[in-house]
């Protein structure tokens, strides 16, 4: 693998009640890349996406193993703050899920959490960010508006905008487009590839066509372990699994 | 033939439906109206705000002030409704947010054993353990009272709503998708920054609907109130005096004293008061909730 690891993921159990999710993963996440989680649905790609940023916090009877290590620090066993490491990455989920505020207050939400009080770098960062996602035009007009009105293309940006905002150095995407139309589809895509220069990115999807587009590297889900992972070219050109081969070629999804 | 046959039995069906929900949609006018013609003969000739507005109930006389009833009725619920806000608020929040689903499931039959409890249990309750300790509380105030005050009155309404309150306002939260909490907290936020920021703005509308709708039916309880409160015809002038509540004054008095001129009348226009009251709380918390939706 070329590049540095931004995140690695050891040994990964991970349980809830008496259901294992997820069984011995070790997966490597390059920085600066795409990664994508590939695999169809109930695999558990979900689970490990929001383990990488503790939201499993949140389950009950819930038990993990293993280690993951970001910037030297595993992030399981950690003592440092929790909401802080979560800082550290922005999550599009797969519905837009906009605060229930104005655009502005969603996009300087983060923000204000962190302790920003003042107005002039609020707006200048609201401004910044609403324009690196292609936002900024439709709705410079009505940003005391609530977030609500806007279409649903425009809220997934803004969900992108807000997550940006508290400036991530990854970005985790749980199926990011499964409830847009395609052209809002293609819009959120195409800033990932732009956004991979300055952001690790990693996206779960169970779209092979939109893998093949996007992803630098591939990890390949099935019954919550990881069956084949590898740089994208090699990955889709020559798959070395049986199961590989057979999800590739459709058999089943 | 059949053909015929099977679209009249369409059409008479879809008639008879029509007709069931026409009724039931016309009940509240029907209460409304039967009520106004007959408390029609008491407003007719005693003016409406002397009615309203006179604190002197002399039948006898042919004075029929509501004030002492109309203010016990808002100092008994009112008090009931600023008790149970925090309350509810807060255990709603802990069984939503905190709890193991398991507590959630434990507390859901206790909650709707304790909504289903006929009211006059709630009252002899009250007279047991309430009233008592009313006398108790009141000293404490260095006042002296019989412990049949609005503050028992208050605090028994208080049990009777909490129920009722608490099972809206866990729907509110349940229903508000985790992924919403899941964004606030990527964002770096604290549990408790996503529940003030973020929850209780997304549930707001409903909050207010479920205190509404509370306030409503504290406004209208009348068996366990009646129990405690005192029945004193005289304005309450702090939480410790005795208040007579509208509805009191109709269930204690309906079918006595009607050798008194106007008394049926008076008794139908204190019905209407309170019939137009909770009308009146329900459209605006209605109102209230259609402005605030929009901005959660």
């Amino acid at each position: 693998m070329s590049g540095n690891t931004k995140i690695l993921i050891s040994d990964l159990y991970l349980s809830i009640g008496k259901h294992e999710i997820l069984k011995n993963i070790n997966v490597e996440i390059p920085e600066n890349k795409i990664t994508v989680l590939l695999g169809p649905s109930g695999c558990g790609k979900t689970t490990l996406l929001k383990t990488l940023n503790r939201l499993t916090d949140l389950y009950d009877d819930v038990k993990i193993n293993g280690s993951i290590i970001l910037d030297k620090d595993d992030i399981l066993h950690t003592k440092s703050d929790i909401t802080w490491i979560r800082q550290k990455m922005g999550l599009l989920s797969q519905r837009p899920y906009p605060l229930p505020m104005s655009i502005y207050g969603n996009v300087s939400y983060g923000l204000k959490i962190k302790g920003i009080k003042k107005k002039k770098i609020l707006d200048e960062k609201v401004e910044h960010y609403l324009k690196e996602v292609n936002l900024w035009e439709e709705v410079r007009e009505r940003l005391h508006h609530p977030a609500s009105d806007l279409s649903i293309g425009q809220q997934q940006r803004l969900c992108l905008a807000r997550g940006l905002a508290v400036d991530p150095e990854i970005i985790l995407a749980d199926e990011p487009t499964s409830a847009l139309d395609p052209l809002s589809s293609q819009s959120i895509e195409e800033m990932f590839m732009i956004l991979k220069k300055d952001y690790t990115l990693v996206v779960v999807t169970h779209i092979l066509r939109q893998a093949k587009r996007i992803a630098d590297h591939v990890v390949f889900m099935y019954l919550g372990e990881v069956v084949e992972q590898g740089p994208a070219d090699e990955f889709f050109t020559s798959p070395k699994m049986e199961r590989t081969k057979a999800y590739l070629k459709g058999a089943f999804n | 033939m059949s053909g015929l046959y099977r679209k009249w039995t369409d059409r008479i069906n879809e008639a008879w439906m029509f007709s069931c929900l026409v009724i039931i949609i016309m009940l509240p006018f029907l209460l409304a109206a039967g009520l106004y013609l007959k408390s029609y003969l008491i407003i007719s000739e005693n003016n409406l705000s002397g009615l309203l507005f006179s604190d002197i109930w002399k039948p006898a006389e042919n004075k029929f002030g509501f004030a002492p009833f109309i203010i016990s009725s808002l100092w008994v619920s009112l008090s009931a409704l600023v008790l149970a806000v925090p309350v509810c608020l807060l255990s709603s929040i802990y069984i939503t947010q905190y709890a193991r689903s398991s507590v959630l499931n434990l507390m859901q039959p206790v909650i709707d054993i304790l909504a289903g409890i006929p009211s006059v249990i709630y009252g002899v309750w009250g007279i047991l353990m309430i009233v008592p300790f009313s006398v108790k509380a009141s000293e404490w105030f260095g006042v002296h009272t019989t412990g049949y005050n609005i503050f028992s009155g208050a605090l028994v309404l208080l049990v009777m709503i909490i129920p009722f309150i608490l099972n809206i306002l866990i729907e509110i939260f349940r229903i508000i998708p985790e992924e919403l909490s899941e964004a606030s907290l990527s964002l770096g936020a604290t549990k408790w920054e996503t529940i003030k920021y973020v929850l209780l703005r997304k549930a707001f509308p409903g909050i207010v609907s479920a205190f509404g709708l509370g306030l409503s039916r504290a406004f209208g309880e009348t068996i366990a109130v009646l129990m405690v409160v005192g029945n004193v015809i005289k304005i309450p002038h702090n939480i410790f005096d005795p208040g007579y509540p509208l509805p009191a004054l109709i269930a204690n008095n309906y079918g006595e004293m009607l050798s008194i001129p106007k008394y049926d009348s008076a008794l139908m226009f204190a019905a209407l008061i309170l019939l137009a009251v909770i009308l009146v709380f329900n459209f605006a918390s209605r109102l209230l909730i259609m402005r605030l939706e929009r901005y959660s």
